[in-house]
């Protein structure tokens, strides 16, 4: 960790010789360091305002009570108690979460892949199929959402018409405690795109030569994943499963947007809805945290949830940071 | 699915030698199969936009039926959704919130990237961590003081700014991605900037950023879709008023609003959408570069 700016470097030299240098040297750092803090300052005050102080004030409100009108009165660890043994939501969100990141990740690291693979493979109107295969990626959610509860609609949705074409029995998806949440992961399979451009970069960097070789073998084609696509990728594939569990640490739109719609209780202001429709089954984390803040006003416990969300996303970005330290880059 | 069978009757054609015939068969039953495989797959991927479409084409009674394609074209849904209170009043927020927002978002994170990626100084690696730890903070762990801040400190529920002038002081997601993307500009031109006496400010405007023009706009693509998709921030800063809500937030009662009318709640829906993706047909290059950017290089 060098401290010097690159022109105060080559000013070093000359110091030791003349005595005006070691001032021209320590004004030079001095303004460099101020010219650094002039290009951070936006951010500085950024992330003071914006990430410090909130995240202090979060673990400060998990310890108080307050409702937003009456003053804030110390509690000590009671919110902490309530949400982790009297809160009877607080340990289906939990599993909720957790199934999402396990199965939903999974899903979507599998398919985004097999997908990467399939683009690399495709010889004639690749362009195309890759627009085709990216394109639900910029669907915005609160729109794939609508279009999919529709699309997974019990009664008249074209899924189930044509499920029930071929014979296969239709789920009521969205409607259905058991399959709202995998409902929701075709969702997010469906917007699988950012994957398949991050796999298919990463599988054309894969030496030709290992392929070559490995053909010389006769390997066959398990073998050639198994033995030499994999290992060149893994990388690539711990990055995407740490930032799908990231990002399934702060699943909030989609499943809200299709209780809401599936259940039929609309209204903007959210305060009669209850998210979760059908029995809890899409409740998550940060829904939690919504409706504890924002339709019951029980402010502390809502900031104990808040810092158990918060455990876990720095604990994921703590591995990701460790396992691909390379993913930063030195910058010299 | 027509389209893989068609190159079959070359097979047909008997040509020289049995081993080199064998390979041209091999590599034809592959292209057959790996373009069947992409057939399919796009067939999941596009088939809900179709369906969506055909949707919103319909009339009120027949998008409660379970007809696929509409019996008459009702084109005029469309215009029915612009008269819709508050519809437009959504698009303007929305294009208030995207634009505004990524206009600050550029021009304040630009500086801290590039001190990031181009200076050396102390604690510059604790920044980059605490910039990474920032982009992957879920928004509802600080959103309590957050709210309690912009609504009981400085009354500004029910309006967009509570979003918007956050944006002003850098975004982590856009200053990782464009540090990231001015790490790949060569120090040379920086160090050959400098020795001809040129400041550091000017060093970044005039010889930087042209040569950073892709990144720059990877990150206005993904901040402007980041706002315009969002909907979290609407619901907790403006859900109380309605002239403040933004399309991604107003979408969604729409439903509510027009209880049984799937063919304008999907009318709704494709406008929804199609700003976002004509943006991209327009920009895909950028686009693709900057998914591959945070995901990849190095």
């Amino acid at each position: 960790m060098s401290t010097d700016t690159l022109p105060a470097k080559a000013a070093a030299a000359p110091a030791a010789a003349s005595p005006g240098g070691r001032n021209t040297l320590r004004s030079k750092r001095r303004r460099n360091a101020l010219r650094t803090l002039a290009f951070m300052s936006p951010w500085l005050i950024g992330f003071g305002f914006f990430f410090a102080y909130p995240l202090v004030s979060t673990l400060y409100f998990s310890f108080m009570r307050y409702d937003g009108l009456n003053p804030p009165t110390w509690r000590g660890v009671e919110n902490w108690t309530y949400v982790f043994s009297d809160l009877p939501k607080f340990w289906p969100a939990m599993q909720n979460t957790l199934w999402l990141a396990v199965v939903m990740v999974s899903c979507r690291v599998v398919f985004g892949l097999g997908i990467g693979m399939l683009i690399t493979k495709i010889k004639t109107g690749a362009g195309i199929f890759r627009t085709l295969f990216y394109l639900p990626y910029l669907a915005p959610p609160v729109a794939a959402t609508l279009a999919f509860v529709f699309l997974l609609n019990p009664g008249t949705g074209p899924v189930n018409s044509l499920l029930e074409a071929v014979g296969i029995p239709a789920p009521s998806w969205f409607n259905d405690a058991d399959w709202a949440k995998p409902a929701l992961t075709v969702l997010a399979v469906w917007g699988v795109g950012d994957l398949m451009v991050i796999f298919m970069a990463a599988l054309l960097d894969v030496p030709k030569e290992q392929y070559e070789a490995a053909e010389l073998d006769g390997v066959s084609a398990w073998q050639r994943f198994r033995y030499v696509t994999l290992p060149n990728i893994s990388p690539i594939v711990l990055f995407a499963v740490v930032t799908g569990i990231i990002g399934a640490m702060q699943y909030y739109t989609q499943p809200i947007v299709a209780a809401k719609v599936a259940s039929g209780v609309m209204g903007g202001s959210g305060a009669t809805f209850q998210p979760g429709y059908p029995d809890d089954s899409t409740l998550t984390l940060p829904q939690l945290v919504y409706s504890l803040g924002f339709s019951q006003f029980n402010y502390g416990a809502a900031c104990v949830v808040a810092l158990v969300l918060f455990a876990f996303s720095m604990a994921f970005t703590a591995l990701l940071m460790r396992r691909r330290g390379g993913l930063i880059g030195s910058g010299d | 699915m027509t389209t893989t069978t068609a190159p079959a009757p070359a097979a047909e054609n008997r040509t020289p030698s049995p081993a080199r015939k064998q390979a041209g068969r091999k590599a034809l039953l592959h292209w057959i199969a790996v373009h069947s495989l992409g057939v399919a797959a796009a067939l999941f991927f596009v088939l809900p936009f179709v369906f969506v479409f055909l949707t919103s084409l319909m009339s009120d009674q027949q998008a409660l039926t379970r007809d696929l394609t509409p019996n008459s074209w009702h084109w005029d849904n469309y215009v029915k959704v612009f008269q819709v209170e508050g519809f437009l009043t959504w698009w303007r927020n929305s294009l208030l919130y995207a634009g505004l927002g990524t206009v600050l978002v550029v021009v304040s994170s630009i500086p801290v990237a590039y001190a990031l990626a181009k200076f050396r100084f102390r604690g510059r690696h604790l920044s980059l961590l605490l910039v990474i730890s920032m982009m992957m903070l879920p928004p509802q762990v600080i959103i309590i003081p957050m709210y309690l801040f912009w609504a009981k400190q400085l009354d500004l529920s029910g309006t967009l700014w509570p979003l918007i002038i956050p944006m002003a002081f850098g975004d982590a997601f856009a200053i990782f991605l464009l540090r990231q993307f001015l790490l790949t500009i060569p120090n040379e031109y920086v160090e050959a900037a400098r020795i001809d006496g040129c400041g550091e400010f000017r060093t970044l405007i005039r010889i930087v950023l042209p040569m950073a023009k892709p990144g720059v706009a990877a990150v206005a693509l993904f901040q402007f879709f980041y706002s315009w998709n969002d909907y979290f921030g609407p619901q907790i800063y403006a859900s109380e008023n309605p002239g403040a809500w933004t399309l991604s937030y107003g979408l969604e009662s729409f439903k509510g609003a027009h209880h049984t009318d799937w063919n304008l709640t999907m009318a709704a829906t494709v406008l929804v959408m199609a700003p976002v993706i004509l943006v991209f047909f327009f920009a895909q290059k950028a686009f693709v570069e900057g998914v591959t950017l945070t995901g990849v290089k190095g």
